[in-house]
């Protein structure tokens, strides 16, 4: 299953490549409206790219009456991302969704390094989300984090569904000329390839912890990254940095994924799905060991 | 073309689309597409006008022929054509656009600015064009009369056509990494609101094909 990760896609400006995916995210919702910060807000790094786009949105109201009724026209099953700046924002947003049956998911976007987040707990935002709708929850968790253990554990004992794991992580960019940041906000959240070996440590540890469904993202750009990321434990993975080069990467990927699992003589992705914690090999003794100072050959 | 390289690729299934209107094209090595004005639509080509000023218009300008890249459009809005008297102006990588919009209109007046005599060299795009070299300015050699003009070019230059021709079709430009609406990136102020040049722009003032953009796949 392949989705485009929150913030990537406009399916209104690009209908086709919507379509293109098993379901559409939106980006997140606030609220209020929200302009987003200033220009300069994009810039390509060596391996990958920061924003600092400030979850600019049209507002919960505005967003159910004038987007979301273009959106059910796609015809593709929809996810929406909401974000609070407290657990009393994220419960009243999801009441706001719940009553809406063409929304599938609610992913609360517990994570953006762009905004100064809440200051409640994981557990206390999901819950208050989780009091609110009983649509299915999928929370969506930093990669900032030494214990995802906990994180993941909390939010699943708080009544979350699944997990989306990983947003962007801080970070900063130089011009080269200035040495002044390029971002008017001065950082951003790195996205693209140099998230990978972060995500799928995100989500090796919380399929370990928790079973929960999970999303997984982070600089894929290959079937064979998707691929990973299942293996690591993913139920469903997401399309984020790499839309913006290839808007055609949900058919492209789909296709490679196919590919890996012929290759590996195996029918279906859930038969794969965390290959990585299996135990494939047992070390057997070494029955001789000699040791000897060997000359090299002419 | 100067310090500018003229890149053309074969055309595949792409349209050129509208004088204007802009591609992403894959930099090769580098992680996201970059925008490029159409600068001629040949019968099975299209060209491009590179000013090599970073990685990745670099990357561009040094590809050899049987390279293969990736490219998608056309996107945006381009220039409103059904204008009674056109001006063209164009001041440095800002001719980009201009050769096509030139051969659609049937080579209107055309006014072009550059730093050196070199750069100028790609002024020999657009035969009939009159061109200067700073420290003139195009501004300044604007003929007189009642003209619609279409300008692309450096801010400053689109600033000052702007104070002359309030209703200059102005092309601009913003940091894009998607060029189809899809990262908010490239927000620059319209009409006091953040709006997406890629989608809104990058003509301002000009022709609307309005969103959606058109297929991409
Ligand atoms: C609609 C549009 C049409 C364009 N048409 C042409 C053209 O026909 N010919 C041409 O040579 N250039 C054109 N440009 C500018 C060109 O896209 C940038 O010069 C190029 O992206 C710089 O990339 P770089 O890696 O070489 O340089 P860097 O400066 O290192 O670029 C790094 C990042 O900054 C962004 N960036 C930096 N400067 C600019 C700028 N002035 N405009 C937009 N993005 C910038 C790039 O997108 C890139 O992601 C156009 C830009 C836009 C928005
Ligand atoms: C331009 C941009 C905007 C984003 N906006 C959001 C957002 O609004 N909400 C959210 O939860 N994540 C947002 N993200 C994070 C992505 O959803 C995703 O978690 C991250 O980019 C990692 O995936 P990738 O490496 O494939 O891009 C954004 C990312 C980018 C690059
Ligand atoms: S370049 Fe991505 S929205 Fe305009």
């Amino acid at each position: 299953m392949i989705l485009n990760a929150s913030g990537c896609l406009d399916a209104l400006t690009a209908p086709d490549v919507a379509r293109s995916l098993d379901a559409f995210v939106t980006k997140t919702v606030t609220l209020l409206p929200r302009e987003g910060n200033a220009p300069v807000r994009i810039v390509e790094t060596e391996v990958g790219m920061l924003n600092s786009i400030g979850l600019a949105n049209p507002g919960i109201d505005r967003f159910l009456s004038d987007v979301l009724p273009r959106l059910e026209e796609l015809g593709v099953p929809l996810w929406v991302s909401v974000g609070g700046f407290c657990a009393g924002e994220f419960g009243e947003l999801c009441a706001r969704v719940d009553s809406h049956a063409e929304v599938s998911v609610i992913e609360l976007n517990l994570s953006c390094p762009n905004v100064d987040g809440p200051e409640e707990s994981v557990a206390e935002l999901v819950a208050a989300a989780r009091r609110s709708t009983r649509k299915a929850i999928f929370a969506k968790l930093s990669p900032v984090t030494l214990d995802f253990d906990s994180a993941a554990r909390a939010a699943q004992a708080a009544g979350a569904d699944g997990l989306s794991l990983v947003n962007t992580i801080r970070g900063l960019a130089l011009d080269a000329r200035t040495l002044r940041p390029v971002l008017s906000r001065e950082v951003g959240g790195l996205s693209g390839p140099a998230l990978k070996p972060i995500a799928l440590a995100a989500v090796h540890e919380c399929y370990r912890a928790t079973g929960l469904p999970i999303v997984g993202m982070g600089g894929i750009c290959t079937g064979h990254d998707a691929l990973e990321l299942v293996a690591a434990g993913a139920r469903a993975v997401a399309l984020g940095t790499i839309l913006f080069s290839d808007p055609a990467a949900p058919t492209r990927i789909a296709g490679e994924l196919a590919r890996e699992l012929s290759i590996r003589g195996v029918s279906c992705l859930d038969n794969i799905r965390g290959a990585a914690h299996e135990p494939t090999f047992s070390p057997k003794p070494n029955p001789q060991l000699e040791v000897e100072r060997l000359t090299v050959a002419r | 073309m100067g310090p500018y390289a003229l890149l053309r690729l074969a055309r595949g299934r792409l349209e050129p689309g509208i004088p204007g209107q802009f591609f992403m094209l894959e930099a090769p090595g580098r992680l996201l597409p970059r925008p490029m004005s159409l600068c001629l639509a040949r019968p099975r080509e299209l060209a491009f006008l590179v000013d090599p000023v970073g990685p990745g218009t670099r990357a561009l300008s040094s590809l050899e022929t049987g390279d293969r890249i990736m490219v998608f459009g056309p996107l945006g809005n381009g220039f409103r054509l059904d204008v009674r008297s056109p001006l063209l102006v164009g001041g440095g990588i800002g001719i980009a656009p201009l050769p096509y919009a030139a051969g659609a209109l049937r080579a209107p007046p055309t006014v072009l600015g550059f730093r050196t005599r070199h750069h100028a060299e790609a002024a020999s795009l657009i035969p009939s064009a009159e061109v200067v070299v700073e420290p003139t300015f195009v501004t300044e050699i604007l003929p007189a009369g009642d003209f619609d003009v279409l300008a692309c070019g450096p801010e400053p230059m689109l600033e000052a056509l702007r104070r002359i021709v309030p209703g200059a079709q102005l092309a601009w430009e913003a940091p894009m990494a998607c060029g189809y609406g899809a990262c908010w990136g490239c927000v620059v102020e319209m009409g006091g609101q953040l709006r997406r040049l890629c989608v809104d722009g990058p003509v301002i003032n000009g022709g609307t094909h309005g969103s959606p953009v058109g297929p991409l796949l």
